[in-house]
Parts: structure tokens; sequence; C-alpha cells
């Protein structure tokens, strides 16, 4: 730092746990040098819950509510990770509109989440109008989530080998015709931000991550696109059927906070474009069929089935309590959540319960950085980047 | 990358690393190398270095415990090539007090990946600047993913209205801890079945 008198000394500060910029509970130690941010130490671990070790107690099946608990602005997102491993170690392939499903709600995940952190990353450099906004099409998103699997965000939904349940027709209906609406949405809260001078200010140039440290630190998902890379895991490694999707990368050049700004709001219509696909592809002739596989070792039958047959009635009582044993085998799995690569390491022994289950959250490698890419930044500029680095700590702590 | 990529990359790796990377396997189509602890930085840097590597962006570093073995941890790290868009884990055997480089030096972004392997497995990592614990609270005791770890752990806090602070007591459980054990017991349950404690080892 800068050469100091003998008799001056930094000062340090809290920012946080209960800072309403900090979201969530995020406890920063800042050390000041007049306004300048000399160093930033962030505790965490204020919501550490033991996700992992509790996985290590619990059946396949029981595992994966803790999914949606950890980043809970997009829930369905980190349950497929989780069953992305559980399958790749069973060796099952989820029947297509399984697949269907699991990608249109994936993209519903990532608008939620986008919506979430743009609009809050305007308030953060004081806007209050977008958060307003955004939150108005998450509630019907989340009606979306509700219609499906009953629940508005812990949903529960993806299993191992499918979904748990097909969609009613009026549902896909449904999300069809929210579809060009919300595109007017965006372009409203694009007019509101994008050119505004305060935002601009408070965001061009700031929290520059050059493309080389961003591999360094662990960055994925729009910290590296912001930064320049092509890199999504969508396109680059598909998983599901997102390999015959048609859709955009949109990439940044600065890698300052603005350019994440508007790689999300890219990334939503690029979503939508997705959503529309999926949507296409359900009401079609191929897209018809069941949504989990059919085998009964692995999901459970059906209902109705379940009344008549015996032997579906054992089945589904073994399902239920004993689980399903996941052959020996070290496997990860990821996909790109919205905040980035969010991956899922799974050891199992055999048995009906993983032997460790490691959840590589994307928010925890991007908020290491924060010394990082703060110091020497003003005191105002650690929200607006605490902001772009779209930080949820139910994933951070775990 | 299919499987015969992976395992040529894999040969290349063991073969210019002699004495470092120790061996490889492919398994669900994913690269593992097994390395020695203590030339676990210079791996890493070939890794990063060489042109037909590129693992630049290092994804994940955690561990595995197996109280059993001799070196009961396994410490596991994950690194991606966007270049050969290839994933790539490296597997190092640990004990207790065997002393893993830090690889703080080449991946700044090992820096919390580390100190959570040491808060909540305790596999020691020299040469790192900061190694406090992480996710756990201040002053905590123990390291939770150890399989020897019970579940409930050991202290419990409330909030003392006498003394205006939160207090730290031992786990007091008001219902007993259950452990659900519904493996079948035809497919070799350890246990004796319920009603089968008396019955003589059979002959």
């Amino acid at each position: 730092m800068n050469e100091q008198p003998e008799n001056l000394r930094n000062f340090t500060i809290n920012f946080g746990p209960q800072h309403p910029a900090a979201h969530g509970v995020l406890r920063l130690v800042l050390e000041l040098d007049g306004e300048i941010v000399a160093r930033v130490d962030p505790h965490i671990g204020l919501l550490h819950r033991g996700t992992e070790k509790l996985i290590e107690q619990k059946t396949y099946l029981q595992a994966i509510p803790y999914f949606d608990r950890l980043d809970y602005v997009a829930p369905m997102n980190q349950e497929h990770a989780f069953c992305l491993a559980a399958e790749k170690l069973l060796g099952i392939e989820v029947p297509r509109r399984g697949q269907l499903i699991r990608v249109l709600y994936c993209e519903i995940g990532r608008i939620l989440s986008h919506l979430l952190n743009v609009t809050t990353q305007a308030m953060d450099v004081g806007a209050l109008t977008p958060p307003l906004w955004g939150f108005e099409e998450r509630e019907k998103l989340m009606v979306f989530y509700e219609r499906a699997s009953g629940s508005r965000m812990h949903a529960a939904f993806f299993r191992v080998g499918g979904v748990h349940q097909d969609l009613p027709p009026k549902l896909i209906d449904d999300i069809e015709a929210w579809c060009d609406p919300f595109l007017k949405v965006v372009d409203d809260l694009d007019r509101l931000l994008t050119a505004n001078r305060i935002f601009k200010q408070r965001n061009v140039d700031i929290g520059v991550v050059p493309l080389k440290e961003a591999w360094e630190w662990g960055f994925s998902g729009v910290m590296v696109r912001g930064s320049g890379a092509a890199w999504d895991l969508r396109k680059s490694q598909p998983y599901e059927c997102y390999a015959e999707m048609d859709f955009d990368i949109p990439i940044g050049k600065n890698g300052d906070c603005y350019d994440r700004y508007l790689i999300r709001m890219e990334e939503m219509r690029q979503s939508v474009r997705i959503m529309r696909q999926c949507i296409e592809k359900l009401k079609a002739a191929d897209g018809q069929g069941p949504v989990v596989v059919e085998d009964n070792k692995v999901a459970p039958p059906r209902r109705g089935e379940m009344k008549r047959s015996m032997e579906a009635l054992i089945h589904h009582f073994k399902l239920y309590t004993e689980g399903v044993h996941v052959p020996e085998g070290e496997v990860y799995a990821a996909v790109e959540a919205p905040k980035g690569e969010f991956g899922v390491y799974l050891v199992s022994d055999g048995s009906n319960k993983p032997y460790k289950c490691k959840i590589r959250a994307p928010g925890f490698a991007h908020l290491q950085a924060m010394d990082h890419i703060c110091r020497g930044h003003l005191l105002a500029d650690v929200s607006a980047i605490l902001g772009s680095l779209d930080i949820v700590f139910g994933e951070v702590d775990r | 990358m299919d499987d015969g990529k992976l395992d040529a990359l894999g040969q290349t790796i063991v073969s210019a690393l002699p004495g470092a990377a120790t061996g490889h396997a492919v398994a669900f189509n994913q690269l593992t190398v097994d390395v020695e602890a203590s030339k676990i930085v210079e791996v890493v840097k070939y890794l990063r270095d060489d042109p037909n590597c590129r693992f630049v962006n290092i994804t994940d570093v955690t561990a595995v415990d197996y109280p059993e073995r001799d070196k009961r941890f396994d410490v596991i790290y994950h690194f991606l090539s966007p270049t050969l868009n290839a994933r790539i884990r490296l597997r190092v055997a640990a004990d207790e007090t065997t002393q893993v480089p830090s690889l703080i030096d080449v991946f700044p972004g090992a820096d919390w990946f580390e100190r959570e392997a040491y808060d909540l497995y305790g596999v020691f990592f020299v040469g790192h600047p900061d190694m406090r614990r992480l996710l756990t609270d201040y002053g905590f005791e123990g390291h939770p993913l150890r399989k020897d770890f019970p579940l409930t752990g050991f202290v419990e806090v409330r909030y003392d209205d006498q003394e205006k602070r939160v207090v730290y007591e031992p786990v007091r459980l008001n219902q007993e801890f259950r452990k659900f054990d519904f493996l079948s017991p035809w497919e070799g349950a350890d246990y004796p079945l319920p009603g089968d404690e008396k019955a003589g080892p059979k002959v």
C-alpha cells in the first residue's frame, strides 16, 4: 500500500453479516486506507449446514432435497448435477421426454437466478425499480415450479433416472404463453439499466478480471465468459439434449462488472429461446413417452400399476426403504448452473448411500477471489463487485 | 474425449513424470492419475504448462476418508483444460501427518479449497500462508467430514438470556439418535437380525 506516516493506520470495518448488500450471511473484514480497500478477508460458513455429511447418511433419493437448498434461487439446476452423477455410475440414460423437461426447467432456473442477480446488482448500486419488476416475473416462474413439483422453491423434481412426473399439457401451454411477454420485461429492464448513467459509472471498468487469472482462480460460467472465454458446458460438454438445441453463448470483452451484467441479460433471452425449442419438442410426436426410466430397480413404478401388480408394490417398497444400490466407483459430473460450473464428485461403495459427495459450488471459487479483485478499489465498489460475482450463500457455505 | 484418447493422455503424463505420477486409470470416461504427495506441485505445473495438456482451470480440491486404510485420506484434485476440453483427476494418498505441498503458488484458486479440506478432513497442506478454518465455527474442534466424526457433533449452541450471549453445551438429544438401516438382510447385514439375538452361531 501507499507510504504512510507513522501515526496513521488502516481502518478495519466489518461488512455484514447483516448488511443488505452482503447477499445473505457474508462477513467481510475490510481493511481500508481512507476509502481505498487495502485488504478483504471474507469470513464464510455462517450458513454451513454440513450438507455433505448429511448426504453420506442418506439414500440417493433422500439426498436430492439437499441440493434444492444449496443455490436456492435456481434449485433444479443443482439437483441436475447430482442426478447426472448418479446416472453415470448406474449407467442409465434418461428418456427423451424426461431430458426435455429437465432442460426446460434448468432454463427456467437460469432465468430465476439471473433475474435475481441482475436486479439486486442494480439495487446494490442504488436502483430500486428493477427488483420490483424482476420479482414479478420470478413469481410467475415459481408458480411453474409449483405446478410441476408441488413446491415453489424446494422442488425435488429431478430424480435419478428422469423427473418425478410428467407435465400437464396446460402447464406447457402456459409456459409457452409466458415467453413473449417476458422478453418485453427483459427489454424494459434493458432500457432501465443498460444505458443508465449511474449504473454504468458504478459498473464499467470495476472488478476487471483478465482471462488467465479467471482460469487460475477456478472461475467458471459468466465469470470466465465475461473475460472473453467462449466456454459453456452446455456447448462444450453437452449433457442431456443440449446438443440439439440452437442457442448462442454471449461473451464479454473487458471482464468487468458491466460485461457480466450484459452477459446475464443476453443469457436470459437465450434461455427463453431454448425453452421455446423444448416446448416445441415436447409437443411433437417424438417428444412423447415416459419421463423416467422404466427400470423399476431405479425408478418407482407408476401409482396405478401398484394397485394391480404385486411386483410393482414390492419394487415401490424396496425403493422407498432401501433405495437404489449404486455400483462402486467415483465420478465427477458438472452442469452449467446459472452461476457457473456446479459439480458433484460422487464416490460410491456399492451400497444404497453415497460414500462421499463433494459439492463443487461455483460461488465458492468466485468469492475466494474477493480479496484479489477488490484490492485498490473504493469501498463503494465492493458491493458492486459482490453483486456481479453472483453469490448465494446456500451453495458457498453448504 | 473418448476413453482411448484419455488413456493415451494418461500414459503421456505418467511417462513424462517418472516418480511423481505413479499410475493412471480411465473409468466412466474420466481420467484419474495417482500422484506422489511430495511431488504434487511438480505434476500440477507440468499439467498447466505443457502444451499438450493446458489444464489451466482448477475445479476442485477435496479429500475422501477411508479410516481402515494405512493412509486414510485420498486428496482429490480436479482440473479442467479448456483447450483439450478435458478434465483430469489427481489422487494423492495421505494420512493425518502427511505434509501435502500447497498448490497456492501455482493456482491461487487452490486457497479456499485447501482450507476447506483442512477444515473438514484435517489434511495438512504446507506452504499455505493462511491455513485457518473456513466453514466451521470460530473455535471449532475436530474435522467433521471424517468418518469417525459423529453426525450429531459434540457441542450445541443456544442463546442464553441470563448471560446475554451464545453458550456452548454438550449435545443433548431429546430423542435417541435413530439410524435407519434398510440394507437387505439377505445381502449380508453384519448384525444379528431382530429376534435372532439368542440363537447361537450356526454350526
